[in-house]
């Protein structure tokens, strides 16, 4: 990467005349890797409680050590292995509904040629994506409650002759989760899109309209192979984040009735480290999370460098 | 781009008008549930469970806006997230501003290491237990700093901060330097000034998201009333209206008649919470697409 060769070019050595000279950047420094080190080293030591049955009275290194005990349970335990295929499920479909959207309202926008009108939707779609996930599953019940709109459509053209209860029904509730991760995000995440798209050379267009290509031509053969290296560098920085798509929502629209597709590692985590208190359950899960998402990363990296494309890290 | 001289073909026509479609149906899935919401929260209580409200209120009154501002805990609220949100902007920006600038010193002997230490941050986490006992034992449950300490220094923030000042010309901190400027001065006087748009972006970032948090509230605070947000008090309502999804009850602690229900209390609640991000964004939409677009190019 360019940042890297830079840093080579100009490696200053160390000297006392230049550390005196850098004391201002050297104390700040210290103090920023201190507070990083409280905040984001340290939890890290907590992950010995995974090994061991914490019990807050004991501390973390009093407790007894049970090496990977905690670890066998959950692996024997059927939720924990239904939470584990809920959590990927919906992370996948998530990343492919979303991915799709943006992209497909990005490049639709751009064909838009009246300037108002492009601006004005552009500026609309932003506004979902400033809502909290409260306000936007709050509006989404509203929506599909039984006197919601979905169900007054429904009703009106005839397709159902009752309201559906869409929230006790466990077939309803992935697509439910997508649809509001799409509703909220998808003019978001076309700003990328849009971005890319404006600097493709307007030559190009010119030249397949002399041609005689139509708009569907240019977009199939001009815009998206244009677009195609940013698709994918979001899509292996979007591919470790597949797991941690699994909390808000679910936590927020979740209910008895559809419990067994709707909860996730994270909510998993939740119940048993803080609701059961058992630390070290709970700590356990959230490890086997992170590891995951650490392959995915690493996996999604080496991908990108083997097919050319710029590296993540 | 230049409109075609050449006829528009009839394909042509056929893809205009489905994309105008589109985007019309796009508009109304976006706007709709959000002006339902408004139109619910200044309707009857009773009279909205009936359902059929659309985008103007049936029964117009004003009393739900008036429980949601007689509760003494959405005052409380209202108070802790706009504080939230001011302090803890502050405080995000400056930091991440100044390890930005750190960073981006081409000279500075600990560059690179001090740039992966905390782009590892991004990677790897303690997780949600572990994370809990070390802020308990700094003692940092239970009080407001929760809000504002801990996330105070993000990684990405810091790295389109970073890239942006790499794009300055190098001459400015040069010529400062000789002229005898420290690093302070010329992170202050020079360098800061010029990165007006990219602080407004991060601040807008960073501002949006503390307005936005409700879990910090709900697992740090949940004992401490006085600092809860307005986002958890929502959040208290909505899993309330979910629990008696369309029953009219009266609100006793706020000593109203039946007339509001859970729904329409929490659509007055989610109107006040959502107007001001959305008097503000339209206005900082080009902050935060050119915060967007360095940040997804450059990491």
């Amino acid at each position: 990467m360019k940042r890297k060769a830079k840093t080579k070019a100009a490696k200053v050595p160390i000297t006392w005349k230049e550390i005196k000279r850098q004391k201002f950047l050297i104390i700040c420094s210290l103090i920023f890797v201190i507070y990083g080190i409280i905040f984001y080293y340290v939890p890290l030591g907590g992950w010995l409680m995974a090994f061991e049955n914490y019990k807050p009275r004991t501390g973390l290194l009093g407790s007894k050590f049970v090496g990977l005990d905690k670890f066998k349970f959950l692996f024997s335990d059927a939720t924990f292995i239904r939470v584990i295929r809920n959590t990927l499920a919906m992370g996948v479909i998530n990343l492919v509904a979303t991915f799709v959207m943006a992209i497909l309202f990005a490049i639709l926008l751009n064909e838009i040629r009246f300037g108002f009108g492009k601006k004005l939707v552009q500026t609309i779609s932003y506004l979902p994506h400033f809502l909290s996930w409260i306000i936007v599953t709050g509006i989404l019940h509203d929506a599909l409650s039984n006197s919601g709109v979905v169900n007054e459509l429904l009703m009106n053209m005839g397709i159902v002759d009752r309201a559906v209860n869409f929230f006790a029904n466990k077939s309803f509730f992935w697509p439910i989760v997508a649809f509001a991760n799409v509703w909220k995000e998808t003019g978001w995440n076309a700003i990328i899109y849009l971005a890319a798209i404006t600097s493709i050379d307007p030559s190009l267009y010119e030249a397949a309209a002399i041609d005689g290509a139509g708009r569907w031509a240019k977009i199939k053969n001009i815009t998206l192979p244009s677009i195609k290296p940013t698709i994918m560098i979001l899509l292996l920085m979007n591919i470790g984040n597949v797991l941690n798509a699994g909390f808000e929502v679910q936590y927020l629209l979740g209910n008895g009735l559809v419990k067994k597709v709707s909860e996730t590692i994270d909510i998993y985590v939740l119940t048993w480290g803080i609701s059961q208190n058992d630390y070290s359950l709970g700590t356990a899960a959230g490890i086997f999370k992170s590891v995951v998402a650490i392959i995915l990363i690493v996996i999604a990296n080496q991908v990108a460098k083997r097919s050319g494309e710029q590296r993540l890290f | 781009m230049k409109r075609t001289k050449m006829k528009t073909k009839w394909p042509d026509k056929v893809f205009v008008v489905c994309n105008t479609l589109f985007m019309i149906a796009f508009v109304v899935i976006t706007l709709y549930p959000v002006l339902n919401t408004v139109a619910i929260s200044f309707n009857d209580g009773v009279d909205a469970v009936r359902g059929g409200i659309h985008l103007w209120p049936r029964k117009f009154v004003l009393k739900n806006y008036d429980t949601v501002l007689h509760q003494q805990n959405m005052i409380t609220g209202a108070y802790i997230s706009v504080a939230r949100t001011v302090i803890g902007t502050l405080l995000a920006l400056v930091a991440n501003a100044l390890l930005a600038y750190i960073v981006s010193r081409k000279r500075f002997l600990f560059r690179s290491q001090l740039s992966l230490f905390w782009v590892l941050t991004m990677y790897v986490n303690g997780g949600l237990i572990p994370v809990l006992l070390v802020y308990r034992s700094l003692g940092l449950t239970n009080s407001f700093w929760v809000y504002v300490i801990p996330g105070m220094i993000s990684a990405f923030n810091m790295l389109v901060l970073r890239t942006y000042m790499e794009g300055l010309p190098e001459s400015l901190a040069e010529s400062a330097q000789i002229d005898g400027a420290g690093d302070f001065t010329i992170f202050s006087k020079i360098i800061s000034p010029l990165c007006k748009p990219v602080y407004a972006t991060v601040a807008l970032f960073v501002a949006v998201g503390q307005w936005n948090s409700w879990f910090d509230a709900m697992i740090y605070n949940r004992m401490k009333p006085e600092y809860t947000t307005l986002q958890y008090e929502l959040m208290k309502l909505l899993s309330s209206v979910m629990q008696q999804s369309g029953s009219a009850t009266n609100m006793a602690s706020a000593g109203q008649a039946a007339t509001v229900t859970p729904v329409s209390v929490r659509a007055a609640a989610t109107v006040v919470t959502m107007l001001p991000i959305i008097c503000l964004y339209p206005f900082l939409q080009r902050y935060f697409v050119t915060g967007l677009t360095i940040g997804g190019v450059k990491e």
